[in-house]
């Protein structure tokens, strides 16, 4: 057990510490797609090796080695100061990756520099209304005609659609094909022609998401990640990417510090809350787990630095546990403020900008997003315990 | 950085594993369980492999590593419901005496196996019963509940006010007698004291401190190995048991309830292992990690075992099967050395945010 990152890294941390404190007054003060302030602070980071970090510089990032610990300590910096670490969105953490692995050397030119530079918008069409859970079954059709793929569909919980200059789609382009095999990921303008999107208002009163609907959209045929049927590993490669950040065990600790700071200044009747042993309990609780989601994920990370380390069950349950604690850890904070707690909106009586009531909601969405809680737990008790799948029921009629 | 066991730690939990796979299994543990027999023979082949010296260090005669390594060993004795007083003289004895600098010449003796001894600290942390004790002028009067090991041959006893005291077991106006409880690889006692020769170890509350948290993470490192073995059991049963033409393992319904099992688990593995590092290398954490993993492993310890028990149906209810060895060694670690709400409220003490 060795929790310390070594003395090599002390001079990279002072060198971290020593932007930060030159440059903190640069970070921009509202996060946001196409805000200036903050394509201005990517720069800057890209170019002092702050994000982008591992990015190639012939695709304009910043050409690092690979270095886990490095990439740590930056992010524990940038969070002590409460800096923004750079541009996010699905164009820099999804597409990015899998076109560095996946795409030509003509896509990469194309599309890695925009994107990480925050000059090029994305938003991700992967679900639609009749593939959730179920995604390999979606039907959005792509045909070719001539040099053109012709699509006609609709995709849904597409955000920023709104804002995005391109879409990374999953179509079916061989509907004879096993349902695997017969999709293909591609690339195309939100522009073009025949493409209509609408907001879809979430249960926390903004819209989140979109629906977007195809209708004959043409687009070349060259715009597409690997070859015709091979979306799915594509696809597949870039959700394992997402799943386990959805619940970072260090956002959780932060805003657990947050419900302890509520709890010493809400009262009731005259009382702290924190003087009371019902509700402090509750708050014990939830620390616990937070704890042991804190652990965890130093095992983790551990576990990417020395291979050999086996954690591979400890990274499957962080998308189930994480966004359950938090939904937890946010109804605690509404729990604590009483009738307080469900103001909303423009009520004057609004704690931290209404942002328990935000999270509690927004924290729902996320245990259903991105893989449910069941489906986490399909994965665990398959591909970690080893238990066999579900028969499928069309197999058996299929057979007798 | 590496967090995670060292290959040295890897070998010792291999022999410790080894050797209560093939020399203790459950037919053996079921019969010092229903004969109230003797743990001795336990106890000396774990001697053999160096056990009661881990803690102890090597200038009293022991092995003097960590209590991470503690909590490796601690694991597998819960993994496989061994009975032992490795929780009584290996560990929480060790750190009283070497904590508080006194009493560490009866620690030699521990580590070669010649004599164990029992810990009856419940009055310190929260007396049932009215039970306690006080002292006068070296002499102890009271009572201690639920005192962890009935065979040892010293006692390090806590009065309510956190003084520990040493007491040999034959001591003149001692009376010891067994205290069945719901987990019969364990054995305690109740100890009357009417004026006994009592030699004083510490009266600061530091180290009872110290002691109580070394105890708390073998506590936490038992119901982990525990559960462990409960859930690999239901997996293995859901796999064989047939139902409705089909391995129930193939049931959303049981695979669900193994998934809830080892997610809720798996985490616990790391936090144990952190609260040992800290005990030592991370002092200002030590007691909040302690008390939360205590706590933590409590309710995730009966939630696996309950399930684990469903899983099995019918067969997980009957002594048949055996599954409620497992079951109720983490009931009764639940309780041992403070509960899980007495606990949380510790921690939240040592954080300032109760009085």
């Amino acid at each position: 057990m060795d929790l310390s990152f070594g003395a090599e890294y002390d001079e990279f941390r002072a060198e971290v510490k020593q932007f930060i404190a030159e440059k903190s007054d640069k970070s921009p003060k509202q996060a946001g797609v196409g805000n200036s302030e903050a394509i201005a602070w990517q720069k800057t980071l890209i170019n002092n090796g702050y994000a982008a970090r591992t990015i190639p510089t012939e695709y304009g990032g910043f050409g690092a080695e690979p270095d886990i610990i490095e990439s740590r300590i930056i992010a524990e910096e940038f969070s002590n100061a409460q800096l923004s670490t750079g541009l996010g969105g699905q164009g820099i953490s999804m597409l990015t990756p899998v076109l560095l692995e996946m795409g030509t050397e003509e896509q990469k030119q194309q599309f890695i520099k925009p994107t990480i530079h925050g000059e090029l918008i994305w938003c991700q069409g992967y679900s639609e209304p009749g593939a959730g859970s179920d995604l390999a079954s979606l039907t959005t059709k792509a045909e070719l005609d001539g040099d053109e793929w012709v699509i006609n569909g609709q995709k849904i919980w597409t955000s920023t659609a709104h804002l995005a200059d391109w879409i990374f789609c999953l179509v079916r382009t061989e509907p004879e094909a096993p349902k695997h095999q017969g999709i293909s990921f591609l690339l195309f303008r939100m522009d073009t022609p025949g493409i209509e999107i609408r907001p879809l208002v979430d249960m926390t009163g903004e819209a989140n998401f979109n629906e977007v609907f195809f209708t004959d959209v043409r687009v070349p045929k060259d715009q597409i990640v690997g070859q015709r049927g091979q979306g799915w590993q594509v696809a597949n490669a870039i959700l394992g990417h997402e799943r386990g950040s959805l619940a970072p065990p260090d956002a959780a600790l932060s805003r657990l510090n947050g419900v302890i700071k509520l709890m010493n200044t809400e009262s009731v009747n005259g009382e702290r809350i924190i003087d009371n042993p019902i509700f402090r309990d509750r708050l014990m609780k939830i620390q616990g787990r937070v704890l042991a989601m804190k652990c965890n994920d130093m095992r983790l990370l551990s576990a990417r630095i020395n291979k050999g380390q086996d954690a591979k069950l400890a990274g499957m349950v962080v998308k189930l546990l994480g966004t359950e604690l938090r939904h937890e850890l946010e109804s605690l904070a509404i729990d604590v403020m009483g009738e307080i707690g469900i103001a909303y909106g423009d009520n004057p009586h609004l704690r931290g900008n209404g942002s328990w009531q935000y999270q509690y909601m927004y924290f729902l969405g996320l245990i259903i997003g991105g893989g449910t809680s069941q489906i986490q737990k399909n994965i665990i008790s398959e591909r970690g315990l080893g238990m066999p799948r579900e028969p499928n029921p069309a197999a058996k009629t299929n057979a007798s | 950085m590496e967090f995670g066991l060292s290959s040295e730690q890897t070998l010792l939990q291999d022999s410790v594993n080894r050797f209560l796979a093939e020399q203790i299994p459950l037919d053996v543990v079921r019969k010092i369980a229903t004969d109230d027999s003797s743990d001795a023979h336990c106890w000396s082949g774990l001697t053999d492999l160096g056990i009661p010296g881990l803690l102890i260090s090597e200038a009293n005669g022991g092995l003097g590593l960590s209590n991470l390594d503690a909590a490796v060993v601690s694991e597998l004795l819960g993994y496989h419901v061994t009975p032992s007083p490795f929780i009584s003289s290996a560990v929480i004895a060790p750190a009283t005496m070497q904590a508080a600098g006194r009493g560490e010449d009866l620690l030699g003796s521990v580590a070669t196996g010649e004599i164990r001894i029992g810990i009856a600290f419940a009055e310190g942390i929260a007396a049932r019963n009215n039970a306690g004790l006080s002292a006068d002028g070296g002499k102890l009067s009271g009572k201690s509940l639920f005192a962890l090991d009935s065979q040892a041959n010293y006692y390090l006893v806590s009065t309510n006010a956190q003084e520990i005291y040493l007491v040999d077991a034959n001591a003149q106006g001692l009376s010891r007698s067994n205290l069945t409880t719901v987990d019969r690889t364990r054995s305690t006692c109740e100890l009357t004291y009417d004026k006994v020769d009592a030699l004083l170890i510490s009266d600061d509350p530091e180290v009872f401190r110290v002691a109580l948290d070394a105890g708390l993470v073998s506590l936490s490192a038992d119901t982990l190995g525990a559960s462990q073995c409960a859930l690999d059991q239901a997996v293995t049963y859901a796999g064989q048991r047939e139902q409705f033409n089909r391995v129930i393992a193939s049931f959303q319904a049981v695979k669900h309830m193994c998934a809830e099992m080892a997610a809720s688990l798996e985490p616990c593995r790391s936090m144990v292992w952190y609260a040992a590092h800290a005990l030592e290398e991370i002092p200002q954490e030590s007691t909040m990690m302690a008390s939360h993993t205590k706590a933590h492993l409590s309710e995730v310890g009966q939630f696996v075992t309950r399930t684990a028990t469903e899983v099995h149906g019918g067969m997980g209810f009957t002594d048949l099967v055996g599954l409620h060895y497992w079951f109720k060694r983490t009931g009764f670690n639940r309780q041992l050395l403070g509960s899980p709400e007495l606990l949380r409220e510790r921690a939240a003490r040592i954080q300032g945010l109760a009085a």
